[in-house]
């Protein structure tokens, strides 16, 4: 454990050797951009549980650790191979937060396409790049976006041209590997869908090894009037990483954006969404399943600006927490002055599968205009033993059974994907996610105790 | 050997004492009815022998096959052949009648050692029990028994009856609720089941399901204790004269 003068100057250390190796170093704009986010985060630090915006989700764990910037981890393709997926028109592979180009295969894009790493792109077009990047995201509210902007360097860039459909997904993969210190990275993603463009992009985050590890990634998705863009985030690390995303999605006249946030690995993880619906008739579904055992913390953060008139927005957030997991759903809706027409809706539902899972969901509703729509709900609740007893009766195992109706639940979230290679990549893992919980919630039935293996991340704080 | 032996069956509901010693012996291909007042233990018997687990079994035995019947799970009676369509049929949001029904035929079928079906091998049959019951296929691609109305949730255990064939099945209370139409339905549905090999136990407050489907004996069940066994006209007395009498010759034969 370390100070918090100690860790800054550890991350100084680092920022120091970064600026002088990163990606554009000589672009004023860039190196400004840097330097700016770095000064913001020294002068806010990590946030702690007095704000507002972090009361249920305690990161002292991840200040008090002295992360080094992860180095490449020359990795080959066999080991990567497990975590690819089939039918993406794309795999770009990023070893923590590098890309590397060997371990990935471009495929047959349409033309109009430009899927790039973000350091070869901003040293080899940093112009088209300018416009956009840094451009929507808030380094001065929030100090992971601030470390991220200090530290961006490499990533993904996704550029789709006014018109251009990609029909499978784009499929990006985060692999952070083992260190003899703890690792941090910085993924930092562009993604650009120009005018009437459509396109599914997934982002999956897994380990390889055990070791702590910080992943702080940040993603700016750009969508253009009319664009229709699926987004998935799919969080399945190791229980010793800390993961902390931010997409933030910044909506063009009648585009009409899903985000898909599935989070099931992590030790402790903190999974920002915040679109702004700049322009009119936008639609925006925020779509979320969050499961967890063991002690994991599973954080997710919403902030919905409708800033135009006659725009939608839907949450939909599902949880299921065993063990000693604890879950947040806090959904922020910002309704701006001229945003009349809005339709805003949130609703959380949960499963508590023990007596020590916890979960706090707190709406948060702050409305300027005066003609509009917003509503919002949560519930929490156990299995249904009339469900489970159903059956059962009819010859179905009690293991199979409780996974029939865990399963059941987090359909709900699959049911709001689109058929695409990219769901079926999410319902095999929550499939197989599903049998390890329903195991351990079985166990937990028969009266068991279960292991205390985790560590409980505010006990370390 | 009878398909099913109950002896001495005494049964508390949250410490209070609901089946009283029940003696009841049920042989393959027979058709038996158990009737009795509200609060008598109809359902507490029914949920039993189902295997649900919150009620405490205090006294005697059950044999079903030659095996003891107490020692099994719910899943096990199931895949032994017990099939019990609920009084309450239970909604399952986000799981299709499809789909469940399949699993637990798979279940069935790979505990006794059958291969297992696909969607294709299933279906042939599953559309032929459907008609059995003039359902919808489109309504099986729905969640189980969600915004199905009281006689469609009915017709829906019946048609998993159909598709499971059970040894032994038990109706609790089937025909509570539903109107002529849907009675007769149920009625066919559960008539054309009747063989040499399948034994079934109609648990009923009303008389009028057993026009429809004739027992082979009637058992009046009052205050947790099978106070009369006969045949079907047993069953026409009591419509006659209410379940009055019968509760007070029993309370004489048994002060409480």
């Amino acid at each position: 454990m370390i100070t918090a003068t100690e860790q800054l100057e550890i991350y100084l250390e680092s920022f120091t050797e970064l600026q002088k190796r990163a990606a554009g170093r000589d672009l004023p704009w860039l190196r400004q951009l840097r330097e700016d986010a770095f000064a913001r985060f020294c002068e806010v630090g990590f946030p702690n549980t007095h704000d507002e915006d972090w009361r249920f989700t305690n990161v002292s764990a991840i200040a008090r650790a002295p992360f080094q910037l992860a180095q490449d981890g020359g990795l080959s393709n066999e080991e990567v191979e497990p975590f690819r997926i089939k039918g993406a028109a794309c795999q770009l592979v990023f070893v923590n937060g590098r890309f590397v180009r060997d371990l990935s295969s471009i495929g047959k894009l349409p033309a109009g396409v430009n899927v790039n790493g973000l350091a070869e792109e901003i040293n080899g077009n940093p112009r088209v790049l300018e416009a956009h990047f840094g451009r929507y995201l808030d380094t001065r509210r929030d100090a992971f976006c601030a470390l991220n902007t200090a530290f961006a360097d490499d990533g993904a860039y996704v550029h789709i041209r006014k018109g251009t459909i990609v029909e499978d997904p784009i499929f990006l993969l985060f692999i952070s590997t083992v260190g003899d210190a703890p690792l941090m990275s910085h993924p930092r993603n562009l993604i650009v869908a120009e005018q009437e463009s459509q396109a599914t992009i997934v982002e999956d985050y897994v380990s390889l090894g055990e070791s702590t590890a910080f992943c702080n990634t940040v993603t700016e998705l750009v969508a253009g009037d009319n664009a229709v863009i699926s987004h998935y985030m799919i969080e399945r690390e190791h229980r010793q990483a800390f993961n902390v995303s931010t997409l933030r999605i910044q909506q063009g006249r009648s585009a009409n954006v899903a985000s898909h946030s599935v989070l099931l690995g992590g030790g402790l993880v903190r999974n920002n969404v915040h679109p702004v619906l700049a322009g009119e008739g936008g639609e925006c579904l925020i779509n979320g399943l969050f499961i967890g055992n063991g002690q994991q913390h599973l954080d997710n953060y919403m902030l919905v600006e409708h800033a135009s008139p006659h725009c939608g927005s839907r949450q939909f957030y599902n949880g299921i927490l065993d063990d000693r997991a604890h879950g947040v759903f806090h959904g922020r809706i910002i309704v701006h002055k001229d945003a009349q027409k809005t339709d805003a809706k949130q609703t959380n539902r949960n499963l508590l599968l023990s007596d020590d899972a916890q979960i706090d969901t707190k709406p948060q509703l702050e409305i300027y205009a005066d003609d509009v729509k917003c509503t919002h709900g949560a519930t929490i609740g156990q299995i249904d033993e009339n469900a489970l007893f159903y059956l059962r009766s009819r010859g179905i195992d009690e293991l199979s059974a409780r996974k029939l109706l865990l399963f059941a639940f987090a359909s709900e979230c699959l049911d709001r994907m689109k058929a695409s290679p990219a769901r079926e990549h999410v319902e095999e893992l929550i499939h197989g996610h599903l049998l390890e919980v329903a195991h351990s919630a079985n166990r937990f039935a028969t009266g068991i105790p279960s292991e205390d293996t985790g560590r409980k991340w505010e006990e370390i704080g | 050997m009878s398909l099913l032996e109950v002896r001495n069956l005494k049964v508390n509901v949250d410490n209070h004492e609901i089946l009283k010693g029940i003696d009841l012996e049920i042989n393959p291909g027979e058709v038996h009815s158990i009737m009795g007042p509200n609060g008598s233990g109809k359902s507490t018997l029914a949920q039993v022998l189902a295997r649900r687990e919150s009620y405490d079994v205090t006294g005697g035995e059950i044999l079903y096959d030659g095996k003891d019947l107490l020692a099994m799970k719910p899943e096990d009676a199931a895949c032994e052949g017990i099939f019990m369509a609920f009084q309450y049929p239970v909604e399952i949001p986000g799981i299709s009648n499809a789909y469940f029904l399949r699993s637990a035929l798979n279940a069935i079928r790979k505990y006794r050692g059958q291969d297992e079906l696909d969607a294709m091998d299933f279906l042939p049959m599953f559309r032929e029990k459907l008609k059995l019951l003039d359902m919808d296929e489109k309504q099986m691609n729905r969640s189980v028994n969600e915004g199905f109305s009281g006689g469609e949730k009915k017709r829906n255990e019946i048609l998993q009856m159909a598709v499971l064939e059970p040894k032994l099945a038990i109706l609790d209370e089937t025909d509570s609720g539903l109107d002529i139409d849907a009675l007769r339905i149920v009625a066919n549905g559960v008539n054309a089941m009747r063989s040499p090999e399948r034994a079934i136990i109609v648990v009923t407050h009303y008389q009028r399901l057993l026009n429809y489907i004739v027992p082979d004996f009637v058992h009046v069940l009052v205050n947790g204790r099978i106070v009369r066994s006969g045949g079907p006209e047993l069953a026409l007395e009591l419509e006659e004269k209410g379940y009055g009498e019968i509760e007070s010759e029993a309370r004489q034969v048994t002060p409480a």
